[in-house]
């Protein structure tokens, strides 16, 4: 028999009336790396947050090592050698990467701090992550996967006999994944058992020994992670079989130019950036994270400073000094950062969807149409597939997908002319992306010309007509047709191919 | 993760009676009730007018407060602001006399004055906190200390009174009442009513509780933060030029003293009317009524005598601090 060190039986999870989680049995061997999959909503966060102590189940047992544990607190969980690492980030922005990973368990020498030991041993452990993150860094500094690097570390500090990561690898770039994933598996040696919580089914595939799916707050089935193709999996998730995942796009329109940009820069990220779109084309822009891609939207949009060039739109010069003039034009943006960016987390679904149209639900004195716009959070709720507590629900109560499509419905509600989507499925469950990519290829047949920004390159590949190549703030190549590609992108991408001499070809529209 | 999965189709529509937004009601209700066990004079109709009367003042400057905060801001300003503009509007007034006499005309001119710098001095406070990217903390702190400062000048260090026959003309505007109610409490319920539809029910107000929320997302929904930011504070100013209109002919004067400590009573008032101080929600009525327990408290402890009013501050204190208590439990953190 393999040896089990965390076992649940037949657990069960309400939150008020509602039951999150049903007779879940999972059970998690000592040195493995169990993988946990589902959509958005299928049960993934409440089951670990069980684990890790910050909900109490309802009903059923937990089990460490053969005994009945409850915990009460994160603490709890911690003092029994569980320790989570989580989505949103958990530091203290204000002080050093070194403090934060010592948060808590500080070392001392008498009633002093012993700074010398803790910055030794957190260069030994951020040094184990390849990351060239400072310990004396302060942590509003960095990037958002340096943050993710950190927190990570923070967690491999506590010595933990179970580690818990909950979507780790979102932010991160491939070769950062491909660090952490040769950290996980010396841990493992090490004899620490891993939860891995991801929407990658590819990375599941690679790193996971065994893998667990959940739907709907049941559990599905638990399997070798050899023998199961990431299509099973998906299939597994979503109840069905996933045939398309990507609608079918149809060719390439190049007819009628609707937006083009000319030499747009923005000081230190983007650097003489010129490109066109079509009308109903679906136009990728691929690239490393942090390839300027977020950075020449915002600059071409007024989100961000431009120091030159620029924008085209039918023909006409376009002067967008703001993002409300692009708006009034109907250019539309997503960001990438749903919570930070995109929606109130703490307002209703109603507030954030018609927020970026609110003129059109003014009436005379600049009162606003309640009634209007109960009208449109029904037609989006029905449009977009939205599910949530109650119509009143504040957001942070729904399911990243969920939040997602309040997002989109937000972006619609100004019928835009021009979308661009910059990240449109980061977090999300498989069918809900589905869903998106469809929406995204409706529009695009309908008339609009939409841009996607994504760092999942099947994505870029399943979905657009063409694709944009940046790094380090320049477009560096572009791909049509056939050459559509995993490998040829990331030769673009990587710097392989694409010099300087090939910039002035750009931007054929 | 959530719990949507689980739910059916038509979502029914959330409706809760929350703390935050009735705690302060039923406090206000639990201490006239209180008020009136302890001495019936609390609940004759000339201690209850006299009481809300004074509670204008702070009222229609914490209704001002109710904007910034909501969006995000904080104003110290206002109660050196108060006091500068009565100052400047005595002066004005004094010196009208001379060429367009004792009249009504004057006392409208000296009111359009105050107006004018209330909106004047928001537009300061506000384009300085945005345009120099400064904490409106520090920037109203600021400003709290020149306009204190201004009016000592102009008095001289002293008192500025106004001319005694303009404060028989003047006069009504505090004492008298229009079908039975007292001047300051209809124009203190006139502000509030416009300052609810303003912040509730308009596209302003929308903005100001976005902003307040999260000024990325705000900046992201194509709304002018720094615009939106600024207003709130022309919004205060305005406000308080409004106070200030009813405060004057209260005493006639204005010194170094006037309106000291008027900006805490003022935050202290929307802080327990239920408006969140880091901005994104607000509670309009709640600031009324928050405005009118800091008045009913005090009149309490002068009607009793058990506790000395010198600890009306204490006691004031207290209240506010339970109040941010009740509204975080009702909060659910």
């Amino acid at each position: 028999m393999a040896d089990v060190i965390l076992e649940t039986q037949k657990l069960c999870k309400n939150f008020g009336p509602v039951r999150v989680l049903f007779d879940m049995d999972f059970e998690l061997r000592r040195g493995e790396i169990h993988a946990v999959i589902g959509e958005n909503g299928a049960g993934k966060s409440t089951l670990v947050k069980i684990v890790s102590g910050y909900h109490l189940p309802t009903e059923g047992k937990l089990l460490l090592d053969g005994k009945t544990v409850r915990f009460l607190s994160t603490k709890d969980a911690e003092d029994a050698g569980i320790c989570m690492i989580h989505q949103e980030f958990n530091l203290a922005n204000d002080l050093t990467v070194e403090e934060n990973i010592f948060l808590g368990k500080e070392r001392r020498r008498g009633p002093f701090l012993d700074r010398r030991q803790m910055q030794k041993e957190s260069r030994a452990i951020l040094a184990s992550l390849e990351t060239t993150v400072h310990p004396r860094a302060r942590v509003k500094n960095l990037s958002v996967s340096q943050k993710q690097m950190v927190e990570i570390a923070k967690a491999v500090s506590r010595k933990a006999d179970i580690l818990i990561m909950d979507e780790p690898t979102a932010v991160l770039t491939r070769t950062e994944i491909q660090v952490l994933f040769r950290l996980m598996r010396s841990l493992q040696e090490q004899g620490v058992s891993i939860i891995y919580i991801s929407h990658k089914l590819d990375e599941v595939k690679e790193i996971a020994d065994r893998v667990t799916v959940l739907r709907d707050g049941y559990k599905v089935g638990v399997r070798s992670a050899d023998d199961l193709s990431e299509e099973e999996m998906a299939a597994m998730m979503v109840g069905r079989d996933i045939e398309d995942m990507f609608p079918d796009r149809g060719p390439a329109p190049r007819e009628l130019e609707v937006l083009r940009a000319e030499a747009v820069s923005s000081p230190g990220s983007v650097e003489d950036c010129s490109f066109a779109l079509c009308e109903k084309e679906i136009l990728g822009f691929a690239g490393l994270v942090g390839a300027g891609r977020t950075e020449l939207m915002e600059a071409m949009l007024g989100l961000r400073e431009r120091s030159g060039g620029r924008l085209l739109y039918r023909g006409e010069t376009l002067s967008l000094r703001s993002y409300r003039n692009a708006i009034d034009k109907r250019i539309v943006y997503l960001s990438e950062d749903r919570k930070g960016k995109g929606l109130l987390i703490d307002k209703a679904m109603g507030f954030n969807l018609t927020l970026l149209a609110l003129r059109r639900y003014s009436r005379s004195l600049g009162l606003i149409d309640e009634q209007a716009e109960d009208h449109s959070l029904l037609h989006a709720i029905e449009e977009f597939d939205i599910r949530a507590p109650s119509q009143r629900a504040v957001m942070q109560t729904l399911s990243g997908g969920n939040q997602q499509k309040v997002a989109l419905g937000k972006i619609m509600e100004v019928e835009p002319d021009v979308l661009i989507l910059d990240e449109p499925t980061r977090g999300i469950d498989v069918g809900t992306k589905q869903q998106i990519y469809f929406f995204i290829n409706e529009l695009a047949k309908g008339g609009k010309s939409v841009i996607v920004i994504s760092s999942e390159l099947p994505e870029i590949i399943g979905l657009c007509h063409r694709v944009v190549v940046m790094r380090s703030g320049r477009i560096v190549g572009e791909v049509v047709g056939a050459d559509i590609n995993e490998e040829e992108i990331m030769r673009y991408a990587m710097g392989i191919k694409g010099g300087n001499h090939r910039e002035q070809e750009q931007s054929t529209g | 993760m959530s719990k949507s999965r689980a739910q059916a189709k038509p979502l029914p529509f959330g409706q809760r009676i929350d703390l935050v937004t009735y705690g302060p009601f039923v406090a206000l209700a639990l201490l006239a009730i209180l008020g009136g066990i302890i001495n019936p004079t609390f609940l004759s109709p000339g201690n209850l007018t006299n009481v809300l009367t004074r509670s204008a003042f702070i009222g229609i400057i914490a209704i001002g407060g109710t904007f910034v905060i909501s969006a995000g801001g904080i104003d110290l300003s206002v109660g050196s602001m108060a006091a500068f503009l009565s100052g400047v509007m005595i002066i004005v007034m004094n010196n009208l006399v001379e060429t367009v006499g004792v009249s009504w005309t004057t006392v409208i001119l000296g009111m359009l004055i105050a107006v004018g710098l209330g909106l004047a001095a928001g537009l300061v406070n506000g384009l300085v906190t945005t345009k120099g990217r400064i904490d409106s903390f520090i920037v109203t702190l600021g400003t709290m200390g020149i306009f204190r400062s201004l009016v000592t000048y102009l008095a001289d260090g002293g008192t500025l009174s106004l001319n005694f026959q303009l404060r028989g003309i003047y006069r009504p505007v505090y004492y008298d009442s229009l079908l039975g109610v007292p001047i300051p409490i209809l124009i203190f319920f006139l502000v509030a009513l416009i300052g609810w539809i303003l912040l509730n029910k308009t596209r302003f107000g929308r903005y100001c509780l976005a902003i307040g929320s999260n000024a990325d997302v705000a900046r992201y929904s194509a709304i002018h933060v720094d615009r939106m930011r600024t207003l709130t504070y022309v919004v205060q100013g305005l406000c308080v030029a409004v106070a200030t209109i009813i405060y004057v002919p209260r005493l006639g004067s204005a010194s170094s003293s006037t309106g000291v400590l008027w900006e805490l009573e003022a935050i202290a008032a929307v802080i327990i009317g239920g408006t969140a101080l880091k901005g994104g929600s607000s509670r309009l009525w709640g600031t009324v009524a928050g405005a009118i327990i800091l008045s009913v408290i005090g009149n309490i402890l002068n009607l009793t005598g058990a506790i000395s009013q010198y600890l009306n501050g204490a006691v004031q204190g207290i209240i506010i601090i339970v109040a941010v208590l009740v509204q975080r439990s009702g909060r659910g953190r």
